[in-house]
This record gives structure tokens, C-alpha cells and sequence, in this order.
């Protein structure tokens, strides 16, 4: 009886000090940090191990080589392309998801009338599987039945028989991937500009026409300043998105023709994983991570400044 | 120009600049889903209307799909990483998301931000340590290496959002049923996570997604064919060379993406919320 009660006391205390919000707060908190810390924190550090070793998939641990595979890299003339490419991609996908997510959030900012099943339309690019849409560009941009190729056939643009080439050719090739990157980003940019739009207040617009402004007047002087802040989330994210992306270029070219469109993510992916050269592979990798470290830090500023109720 | 024909040309123009943006980003999905149902002979005649069922639609592509290639497989593969990644996720982030919120106080919300932006370090980033990670623990060619790394993303994600979802939700319930003679894990369990459950279903619903969009770690760590998801099955292992089967290709592509898509939807804008939400980083 009293070795009961002794059990019950030491239970009850036991349980009240675990009730502590000092105490069951890290507990609850731990196995989701410490996950982190060993699958995020742990391999980000083991990059930055392999990138100054010169490990292969024979050989984990490699030796000590200092910096050389960043010597080597920045020789590299396909890695230097490489790099250029994962820059202008970006620059160029987001100047014109910008643009265009401007207008058409402005064209969806008021409700109309079959609104949901629009919007699932124009999502589709954002929330199906990018590696399984990608495909669909790989049959649309085919060298031989290209759909755009029978188009252009079709408006004497081209003559019969004729083919693009679409991916075959490097000019035509960028300016693939840079277009489905867009096609890719557009809705995300849109849905997020969506949520600007919904927090500027009505009276503003309303007051703005009374005092006679027009279509671009409103944009410019009322919408826009309300915007930009949404604005600067949705660029961020989409730059951190498309800077790092490496399916696009996977499935629709593989870098090619003649590495053209390679870029940082796809050409570790092929160094790295496919020919077992770790430390060049990871030393390619960390290539993205100043990037990411500035992006972040702007992520943080914007956010703080963005409010918006959701 | 009257104001009524204005506003009508103004309205017309919109649904026309609409339709044009509908026609960008749903072109390769209706494009997929034409050629699914063409006969190979309508489809590599350079002659023929590729708009048109020039002959009568077929389910060849379809049935060669299901039958001469993993497909069904892949899609079971598919369900069970995602059911697998739901499970951890779910594990980590209920407990993290709530001691956060509610324990924390002001360092709480320091640190969720700071997990957040764990969601912004690429697979690109890790994926080459990360295969090393995976063989060591032995799990390479298997599902459980994808159920293993992609709470990597999915855990971040998640545990920002449900604790911004959780902060939201009164603090009083709990407190009345802590007063009532309910311990602090009693009222967890019996107040917050049934008013939670919104919160917690979009969790469901992203973790799985997330795992069926997942291509990089897919492909790096997995090159057995019948141990792929469909996001990497599909475009690895059904193109033969240089022959694409672009029939049965589209079929399985139209038909894995839709439904991902449709689930993805319905938690959109929890997830852009997430980004936006300004309440939780002031």
C-alpha cells in the first residue's frame, strides 16, 4: 500500500514536472530541431568538408586538397557558363513573371463568376509535379512533331516541312528554359500579388476615382506603393526558387545542346551524383549558397515590413 | 464613348487577357491529355491537325501504361513515401509547432522563424552529401531513403505554419479546461488539437504533395526502377533511348499530375499565406 502510494507520489510529482513549461517545452521542441540539425545542419557541413577534399564516390573521405576544386571550377569553362546561365535564367525568368504577374493579378483582383475553376487553371504550373509538367514542354517543343512548328507551318512562318528545333538549337534552348521557369513561376507570383491586392483598402480606389484617376493613375499612384512590399516576397521567393532549381534544365535539355544551358544545380547533379566526383560536385553546389544567404537576409527585412491578412 | 460601352470593352478585355493566361498555363497539361487518347498514327503524322482527333481516340496508351511499364508501381511508391513523410512530419511538427507557440513566449516566434528559413536551403544545396548521408544509413535504392530526407523539407514548412495556425487560435479554451482540473498535455490533447484540426490537415495535405513533387533527391537516390516515385519514373525510366513513347509518356504524366494538383490546390493558400503573413514576423 505504501510502496503504491510511494509509486502514485513519484508519478504525480513526476508528472508535474513535466507539466513545466520549462520543461516539456524543449522536450516537445528537440526531436524536430535535432532532426534538422543532423539532416540539414550536419550535410551542409559535410558539403563545405567535401568541397576542400577531393572525395569520389570510391573514395567518401578523400584527402585535404585546400582550394583547389574551386580553382579548378572557376577554370572550367562549362561550370563558369554554368554559373553565368544560373544568373541570367533567373534574371530574366523573374524580370518577366514580375511584369506579367502585375497585370494579370490586376485582370483577377475582382471576383467574377467560375473565379475558382480560373484560378486552378492558372495554378496548374505551380502545383503539379514540375518534373511530370516538364514533359508536356518536352512533346510541345519536339525536333519533329512540334505542335508550335505545325503552328508556325500553319501561318506560312515557316516552310512545309520545316522544324524549329526548339531544343536543339542553343539560342532557342535558353530561351526554352527561361520561358518554362516563367511559365513555372507566374501563378506563385500571382497568387502571393493576389494577397496584396486584397489588403488595399477599397475607400482608397474609390477616393482615387472621385478624383478622376485613371486605369494606370490608380496602378501607380494607389495599388503599387500598397504592392510593393508583397511584390518584393514574391520576387524573392521566386528567385530563390528558379535560382536553385535543377528540374527544368533536367528534363527539358539536360544542359544541352553542348552544355549551353547547364546550369550550377543541373552540372553537380551530373559531376556530383552521375559521375561520382563528390568534392567537385559539392564545391559546385555551395556555389549557390551566397545567393541564398543574401536572399534570406532580404526575406527577413520583407517580411517584417509585409502585412497582409490571410 | 459612353460609359456603359466602356465598361463593356474594359470587361471584355479582361476575360480575353484572362483567357490568355489560362491558355500559357494549361496548354501542356491539355496538351498531355490530347495526346494520351490519340492513336499512334494520328499522332506521328505530320500531316494531320494536331488539335483534332483525326482518328477515333484510343486507351492503347493508357493500357500500355498500366501494363508493359512500372507505372502502377510508381504510383503505389508514390502513396506510400507520401503516407510515410506525412507520419514523421506530422510526429516532429505537432509537438514543435506547440511548444513554440504556446511555451515559448517572444523566443518562440524567433525560432520558428528560424526553422522557416531552414525551407529555403535547397535540395541543389545538399543533395550530393545528402547520398552519402543515405548510403551510410544503408537505405539507398529504397522508399525509406525518401522518407528519411524529405521531412528535410517538409518539417520546416510545416512547423512554421502550424505554429503561426495554433497562435492564432485562443489561449482561453485551454486555460478554462487547465482550471477545470486538465493537466497542460490533457488540455493540449482534448482543447487545442481538435480546434487545430484545420491546421493539421493542411499539414497532411502539404507533406504529402510535397513528397509527390519531389524530383532531386528522387533521383539521386533512387536508380532501381521499381523502388521510383512517379515524379522521377516517369520521366527517367519511361523514355527509351532516344525514343520517347510519347503516347503512354503523356498518359502517365497527365494522369499523376492532376490529382497532385487538385490536392495542392485546396491548401494554396495556406501556403502562400505562409509567406505573406505578416502577424507572425512582427
Amino acid at each position: 500500500m505504501a510502496v503504491a502510494q510511494g509509486i502514485g507520489g513519484a508519478l504525480s510529482r513526476g508528472r508535474t514536472w513535466l507539466e513545466r513549461d520549462r520543461v516539456l517545452a524543449p522536450i516537445l521542441l528537440v526531436p524536430a530541431v535535432a532532426y534538422i540539425v543532423l539532416l540539414v545542419g550536419f550535410p551542409f557541413l559535410f558539403a563545405l568538408y567535401l568541397s576542400w577534399t577531393d572525395a569520389t564516390t570510391g573514395n567518401p573521405f578523400g584527402r585535404f586538397i585546400g582550394l583547389a576544386n574551386f580553382a579548378l571550377v572557376f577554370q572550367d569553362p562549362v561550370a563558369s557558363r554554368a554559373l553565368r546561365n544560373t544568373f541570367v535564367f533567373t534574371l530574366a525568368a523573374q524580370v518577366l513573371v514580375m511584369v506579367l504577374s502585375n497585370v494579370l493579378a490586376l485582370a483577377l483582383r475582382r471576383p467574377f463568376r467560375g473565379r475558382g475553376a480560373v484560378m486552378f487553371l492558372l495554378l496548374l504550373p505551380w502545383v503539379a509535379p514540375v518534373s511530370l509538367s516538364t514533359i508536356g514542354w518536352l512533346w510541345i517543343l519536339h525536333a519533329r512533331f512540334s505542335v508550335l512548328d505545325w503552328a508556325l507551318r500553319g501561318l506560312s512562318l515557316l516552310p512545309p516541312g520545316a522544324n524549329m528545333f526548339w531544343l536543339g538549337r542553343p539560342d532557342l534552348a535558353f530561351g526554352a528554359v527561361v520561358a518554362v521557369h516563367v511559365w513555372r513561376m507566374l501563378p506563385f507570383a500571382t497568387v502571393v500579388l493576389l494577397a496584396g491586392h486584397s489588403a488595399i483598402p477599397q475607400d482608397f480606389l474609390d477616393q482615387a476615382e472621385v478624383d478622376g484617376a485613371n486605369l494606370w493613375q490608380k496602378y501607380r499612384h494607389v495599388m503599387l506603393p500598397l504592392l510593393a512590399p508583397v511584390a518584393v516576397v514574391a520576387l524573392l521567393f521566386g528567385t530563390i526558387f528558379t535560382f536553385t532549381d535543377m528540374t527544368v534544365v533536367y528534363v527539358l535539355t539536360r544542359g544541352g545542346p553542348f552544355d549551353t544551358t547547364q546550369v550550377l544545380a543541373s552540372l553537380a547533379f551530373f559531376k556530383g551524383i552521375v559521375g561520382g566526383n563528390l568534392s567537385v560536385g559539392a564545391t559546385i553546389s555551395l556555389l549557390l549558397f551566397p545567393v541564398l544567404l543574401v536572399a534570406a537576409v532580404f526575406v527577413l527585412r520583407a517580411a517584417r515590413r509585409v502585412e497582409v491578412g490571410w | 464613348m459612353t460609359g456603359r460601352t466602356r465598361r463593356w470593352l474594359l470587361a471584355a478585355g479582361r476575360v480575353l487577357l484572362v483567357g490568355v493566361f489560362v491558355v500559357f498555363t494549361a496548354f501542356p497539361f491539355a496538351w498531355m491529355g490530347i495526346t494520351a487518347f490519340k492513336q499512334n498514327s494520328d499522332l506521328y503524322n505530320p500531316e494531320h491537325n494536331p488539335f483534332w482527333f483525326n482518328e477515333p481516340p484510343t486507351l492503347e496508351h493508357l493500357e500500355y501504361a498500366f501494363t508493359k511499364t512500372r507505372f502502377a508501381r510508381w504510383v503505389v511508391n508514390t502513396a506510400l513515401v507520401g503516407v510515410g513523410v506525412v507520419v514523421v512530419t506530422l510526429l516532429l511538427t505537432v509537438p514543435a509547432a506547440y511548444s513554440l507557440a504556446r511555451l515559448l513566449g517572444r523566443w518562440g516566434e524567433r525560432a520558428s522563424i528560424a526553422i522557416f528559413l531552414v525551407y529555403l536551403i535547397p535540395p541543389t544545396l545538399l543533395f550530393i552529401p545528402m547520398s552519402l548521408v543515405v548510403t551510410t544509413l544503408g537505405l539507398q535504392n529504397t522508399l525509406w531513403a525518401l522518407i528519411v530526407v524529405y521531412p528535410t523539407i517538409t518539417v520546416p514548412l510545416c512547423t512554421w505554419l502550424l505554429s503561426g495556425f495554433l497562435r492564432g487560435l485562443p489561449r482561453e479554451l485551454e486555460e478554462a479546461a487547465m482550471v477545470d482540473g486538465c493537466t497542460r498535455l490533457g488540455a493540449l490533447g482534448r482543447v487545442l488539437l481538435p480546434l487545430a484540426v484545420p491546421g493539421i490537415v493542411t499539414v497532411v495535405i502539404f507533406s504529402f504533395t510535397l513528397s509527390a513533387q519531389e524530383f532531386v533527391y528522387a533521383l539521386s537516390f533512387v536508380t532501381a526502377t521499381a523502388q521510383k516515385t512517379v515524379s522521377v519514373g516517369v520521366p527517367a525510366d519511361m523514355v527509351r533511348g532516344d525514343i520517347f513513347d510519347w503516347g503512354p509518356l503523356m498518359a502517365s504524366a497527365f494522369l499523376a499530375s492532376v490529382p497532385v494538383a487538385a490536392l495542392y490546390y485546396l491548401v494554396i493558400e495556406r501556403f502562400v499565406g505562409s509567406f505573406t503573413l505578416g502577424g507572425a514576423f512582427r
